[in-house]
């Protein structure tokens, strides 16, 4: 075909194609002249325009921070409302110049119109802006905002509520321990469960089996496991003075170590060094089951007369319990984990109930120091259920000062 | 010196960590932070040590013939074969998988771990066959809120007490007595007021002895004697 002749026919298809409004073209016919049509359908369609950008953009240093964050605030675009359709949501670009380069730190949905960006570096200066995307693209971004820089505070202010009862804490626990040494030692109630400590271990002797001791399931960072360790120094000196066995298996390894620490200094202190097994104490597992396996087992070959459960504890508490419950031992549990409680209850013969086991060092060796920071806990107590009471009221009467004070970050 | 210097890194290392929940500043969290890591390395030496402890109890065991040796085989067995392609045949990939180290975790490890919790169930039946036996006014009222919790919190419970609260003929007010809502009414009022005291007075316990340990007055954790 001439190409005079091929050249006339597109024009004339072309022209054909833009009087139907149709860009399908049927022959053969040159690409130029599907590609022209497609580009000019896109014209032909009804576009959507990229949104309008944000304004007003605002930064703050995060207050009571150590300077790793940023709020900013803005005010949504003019396209951002309910059924239009025209945001998707926003970029935040940031920028450590206010001329850029510019990194997108995070994004938003539509609608929100407040983002804290916990990324930045203390001290560091920054440049933000925001821009809006939607089904027509991205808007060009607004005006940037900086220098912000991300501080850390000297002190959190949302934690002085915390700061005053620990101060009164610490101030009456530490008055009480010097009245005690004083010679005005507090008078403390006896506990059923740290009497029968004794008790469980002088059957134990009786019938020529084991004590076995678990001091929870945790490492040494849970301050339940300390206070089961300190009850073990106390446990170790009776079994010491009876001349009987002590097994005392610890899922963590540095728990295990003061375990051994622990075992040893009671038979020091009995006075019965000799006496002491070095495998009395066995790092078994950190992996819950495992460690409930090798108890179990324990109980079941062994059959040790008395369990001292003092720790803490959390679904393994009802299958040690019960299975010494069927072995017949005398049993003796402590733990602040609420949610295991009603199963020691339940399967022990004595329960020792959150703040009882951390008091058990002081019960136990009776020193004068120990006692009275016993005194100085109850204070609190005290005055922690009188700002209760008064927290109730005041909320009853409308007036939320005290609760705002007392909420904490 | 034995005990002064731990008791001096004790003080001086508690302080700074306490201080570092009212104090953001760097001077305070940085240092903060660096102590909490550190004792990952000295866990990591701690686990040196259990080892080292298992390995010598069992293999003590296994030599006098205990009654349960061969238990202390099958422990001592799969604990090397377990360390052995962790460490020299999968190596830092022993998490991905198609390798030895997950073969075992999921074919092994998981199955009886499994198997232990699965017990669990059985050890709450016979526990709550005890704790549900009627023979004081203390015991009636466990047993009975715990039949309302327990039927309540189950779907398959307020749909049976559905069809009998839900008929047209009642009066409204007889619907209000369904177990839902009287089930969340006791773990919302009287269960959550007797946990948190617990926890008032467990937290108290957890102050006093940070605080005893800090100050050195609580030490026993150091062994020796003084």
């Amino acid at each position: 075909m001439p190409l005079a002749v091929s050249a006339r026919r597109c024009v004339l298809v072309a022209l054909a194609a833009l009087l139907l409004g149709v860009w399908t073209v049927p022959s053969s016919a040159a690409e130029t002249a599907a590609a022209s049509g497609a580009s000019a359908a896109a014209t032909a369609t009804p576009t959507i325009p990229p949104p309008q950008p944000p304004t007003g953009l605002l930064y703050a240093d995060v207050p009571n921070d150590a300077g790793g964050a940023v709020s900013l605030t803005w005010e949504t675009s003019p396209d951002d409302s309910a059924g239009r359709g025209l945001v998707d949501g926003y970029f935040l670009e940031r920028a450590l110049s206010p001329g850029g380069p510019w990194e997108v730190v995070d994004s938003v949905d539509a609608g929100v119109r407040a983002h804290t960006d916990v990324t930045v570096r203390r001290n560091e200066t920054y440049f933000y802006r925001v821009a809006a995307f939607g089904p027509g693209g991205t808007t060009r971004a607004g005006a940037a905002a900086g220098p912000a820089i991300g501080r850390s505070s000297w002190f959190n202010l949302s934690r002085v509520s915390v700061l005053v009862f620990l101060l009164a804490f610490f101030l009456l626990v530490l008055y009480y321990m010097y009245m005690a040494q004083t010679g005005r030692k507090p008078f403390v109630r006896r506990l059923a469960g740290i009497d029968a400590i004794e008790e469980a271990i002088g059957r134990a002797t009786e019938m020529g089996r084991p004590v076995l001791y678990v001091p929870g399931i945790q490492d040494i960072d849970e301050i339940q496991t300390v206070a089961g360790l300190v009850i073990l120094e106390s446990v170790a000196k009776m079994t010491a003075r009876y001349d009987t066995p002590l097994r005392v298996p610890v899922s963590y390894p540095i728990p295990f170590t003061i375990a051994q620490e622990m075992v040893r200094s009671g038979h020091v202190d009995a006075g019965r060094p000799d006496a002491y097994d070095p495998d009395s104490v066995q790092f078994v597992s950190p992996e819950q089951f495992a460690y409930v396996a090798a108890i179990t087992g324990i109980m079941l070959r062994e059959r040790p007369a008395a369990h001292l459960f003092f720790g803490s504890f959390y679904g393994e508490s009802l299958m040690l319990s019960e299975t010494g419950f069927a072995t017949g031992a005398i049993q003796i549990a402590a733990t602040a984990n609420v949610h295991q409680l009603p199963f020691f209850v339940v399967a022990c013969d004595y329960t020792l109930i959150g703040e009882e086991m951390f008091a058990a060092s002081a019960y136990l060796s009776g020193e004068a120091r120990l006692v009275g920071g016993l005194k100085g806990a109850d204070m609190l107590k005290l005055a922690i259920v009188a700002v209760v009471i008064v927290g109730c009221v005041l909320e009853t009467l409308g007036i939320h000062t005290l609760t705002v004070w007392m909420q904490t970050q | 010196m034995k005990r002064e210097i731990p008791l001096f890194l004790t003080a001086v290392i508690g302080a700074i960590v306490l201080a570092g929940f009212f104090v953001p500043h760097q001077f305070i969290s940085v240092p903060a932070d660096y102590f909490q890591r550190c004792a990952v390395i000295v866990v990591a030496f701690g686990y040196a040590l259990g080892g080292a402890n298992l390995v010598r109890v069992n293999l003590e065991g296994i030599a006098r013939r205990h009654p349960d040796w061969p238990y202390k085989v099958v422990l001592l067995v799969g604990m090397l074969v377990t360390l052995v392609f962790g460490l020299f045949v999968d190596r830092a990939k022993f998490q991905d998988p198609g390798t030895v180290s997950i073969w075992i975790y999921d074919n092994i490890y998981v199955p009886m771990n499994s198997t232990m919790f699965a017990l669990l169930a059985f050890f709450i039946a016979s526990a709550a066959f005890r704790a549900f036996r009627v023979r004081t006014a203390e015991a009636a009222l466990l047993a009975v809120s715990a039949l309302i919790v327990m039927i309540g919190r189950v779907p398959l419970g307020d749909a049976i007490m559905a069809g009998v609260f839900d008929h047209p003929g009642l009066p409204d007010w007889v619907r209000h007595l369904r177990l839902e809502p009287l089930q969340q009414w006791i773990m919302d009022w009287p269960q959550n007021a007797a946990k948190r005291a617990i926890l008032i007075g467990a937290a108290m316990g957890v102050m006093a002895t940070g605080l005893r340990v800090i100050l050195g007055i609580e030490r026993s954790y150091l062994g020796g004697s003084d």
